[in-house]
């Protein structure tokens, strides 16, 4: 009896052990992710840091040897980024909406989403390459205008899957309730469903922000870079991700001490938005 | 206001012509905008067909099977990048599979309800973090660390082994396959770890509680109920993984040394077919150069479109199980 009992408790052992050997791998692995996070915030801060000054936010990129800044490229990066939203934005939304209240039965709507889910993560390379032969062959040259459409086919697919998701989460009730007043369909739309998922679709437009605010890959070959300040969106023009890019490869100590500011201005921004768009979703 | 105005206009029903214009507009702009979503793909694949023409004429089949790769003499094969690109990713889901199951079982079963946001809240802004971010400290921070640390030790052990060794030989460099492959994983952990969460949270309670109730441990709950429960949206999440990890551009361009030759180690330098774009695209001459280029960009499509569509297709299986179940 006694026997028995010992060989159970030892089996019983072996079970607990292994369950304590598994779990406590679980915990390695999450240090493990958080590992790289901090070591990377903290070498984003402790480079980047010494080497933000006013000259980085007022002067231009400089040649090498001389002291500049990152002005043009930080406006430059502005403006794509915003082209790009306004562009992918109303697109998406619309496309969104389309999914969500017009699509019911069609068969046409799994077909899109699956696209749109494919293009989700699709390399954002490609999609360079895309605009390159789209809008640089064609015009000649590498322009604003090209950089901004290339991350607008970046923002558009974040776009469409969280206003789509956002909009969904809208009771059907309160469809009803306004097509029961007599409302036609878009006014339900536009008045009932948009003003209920305002926050979700915010926080969606703002998730791409983020993202193409970082985007390197599709501005290689459309927005190309510029180290002046440019007149118009019809030339190349500067902009963040590229500059360090170029900065941050090069030779040069004092391009390489600003490409760290610049990847901790990028850096710092994209958090932010990040940050501010959870609480506003969370918030709700 | 503006909310009387509304219920105005909702019973007067003011102009018939106007509202029948308005919504036939509205659902035209929003038919087209999807319909523009759907094109999109199409309109990729075929510019990347028309731009990469001259090269498929050129070399036909034999550019998938040639690692010759020589703007001077014109002749291009894809060999090296579809190798760099697979071997990368490859190294990428052994470490990152293992650590985003570690992550998402912790969160779901370990972590206590206070502890659960910041670190799940955490783990996604990895993934926020621009691609780039990940190359300049990998080239400055991490490549050197490598280098100084790890790789003599790599070298040392593993490189002296039988069958293994000449993957793991080689100078330390910092920069080469393995360390880009590294990088990579860190930058696909968090949309893995996401996904696997996402599904565990699917197994329904009564199965996991029943299972505790006979006195399983929590390892075996997750063996025996929570992984065969999920096994197939788990193979999907680690193909959306795999996705990422082939088309990931940036970080792999700044740590992989951009080599052009066929290297039996991990440790030298190599290329993947987004660096080699990355790399080449705008100091490229002549129009087999770029054409050559262009069916990188094609070839690395094709992959990702596939292993995507196969991961949709498999997370897709478990929702349809998910609305029928409840």
């Amino acid at each position: 009896m006694s026997a028995l009992k010992n060989i159970d408790m030892g089996l019983y052992r072996k079970r607990r052990f292994f369950n304590f050997l598994i779990l406590f791998c679980t915990m390695l692995a999450t240090a493990f992710g958080l590992l790289w996070l901090v070591w990377l915030l903290v070498t984003l801060f402790a480079n980047g840091f010494q080497y933000l000054n006013m000259a980085v936010f007022t002067q231009p990129t400089p040649p090498p040897g001389e002291s500049g800044g990152l002005a043009n490229a930080i406006v430059g990066s502005l403006v794509i980024t915003v082209v790009g939203v306004l562009i992918g934005g109303p697109v998406g939304i619309l496309a969104g909406t389309f999914l969500s209240e017009y699509a019911t039965h069609s068969r046409i709507a799994p077909a899109i989403r699956f696209i749109n889910d494919v293009l989700l993560s699709a390399p954002s390379i490609i999609l360079g390459v895309f605009v390159y032969q789209i809008v640089v062959v064609p015009t000649g040259h590498f322009s604003g205008w090209a950089g901004a459409l290339a991350l607008a086919f970046i923002a558009l697919p974040i776009i469409v899957r969280t206003t789509e998701d956002m909009m969904k989460l809208v009771p059907n009730a309160v469809r009803e309730a306004a097509a029961a007043l007599g409302a036609p369909k878009w006014k339900v739309t536009v008045a009932i469903v948009y003003r209920a998922a305002k926050a979700g679709i915010l926080t969606g437009v703002l998730l791409a922000i983020a993202r193409i605010s970082g985007e390197t890959a599709p501005l290689l070959f459309t927005a190309l870079n510029n180290q002046f300040w440019t007149s118009g969106l019809n030339e190349p023009i500067a902009n963040l991700p590229v500059v360090i890019f170029q900065f941050a490869m090069s030779p040069y100590e004092d391009w390489q001490h600003l490409a760290w500011a610049g990847a901790l201005l990028i850096t710092v921004s994209v958090l932010v938005i990040n940050i501010i768009s959870r609480t506003i979703f969370g918030n709700r | 206001m503006d909310r009387e105005k509304d219920k105005g206009s909702f019973s007067r029903g003011s102009n018939p012509f106007f509202d029948v214009f308005l919504e036939t507009f509205f659902s035209f702009a929003t038919r087209t905008s999807a319909l523009f979503v759907f094109l999109t793909i199409f309109a990729i694949i075929a510019s990347l067909f028309w731009g990469s023409w001259p090269a498929i004429k050129r070399f036909g089949l034999s550019f998938l099977f040639s690692s010759e790769w020589n703007p001077v003499t014109e002749k291009f094969g894809a060999l090296v990048a579809i190798y760099g690109t697979l071997v990368t990713s490859i190294i990428a889901m052994l470490i990152g599979v293992p650590v985003s199951f570690g992550i998402a079982i912790f969160i779901t079963e370990l972590c206590p309800p206070w502890l659960k946001r910041p670190v799940a809240t955490a783990i996604e802004l990895l993934a926020a973090i621009p691609s780039i971010i990940y190359g300049m400290w990998g080239l400055f921070v991490f490549a050197p660390f490598f280098a100084d640390n790890i790789e003599p030790w790599i070298s040392d052990t593993l490189g002296q082994m039988p069958l293994v060794g000449p993957l793991f030989s080689g100078p330390p460099l910092g920069i080469g396959v393995l360390t880009a492959g590294i990088i990579l994983s860190i930058m696909v952990i968090p949309f893995m770890a996401a996904v696997f969460r996402d599904l565990f949270e699917v197994v329904p309670p009564v199965l996991k509680e029943s299972a505790y109730g006979i006195g399983a441990t929590t390892w075996e709950v997750l063996k025996s109920i929570v992984f065969p429960y999920t096994k197939i949206g788990l193979v999907g999440g680690m193909m959306l993984g795999l996705g990422r990890a082939l088309g990931e551009t940036m970080a792999v361009t700044f740590v992989i040394g951009n080599a052009d030759r066929l290297e039996k180690s991990l440790l030298m330098p190599g290329n993947t077919i987004s660096s080699s774009l990355a790399n080449q695209f705008t100091e490229a001459v002549g129009e087999i150069y770029t054409s050559a280029l262009i069916e990188l960009g094609l070839i690395l499509f094709f992959i990702t479109f596939v292993v995507l569509a196969l991961s949709k297709f498999l997370l897709f299986r478990l929702t349809q199980k998910e609305g029928v179940r409840t």
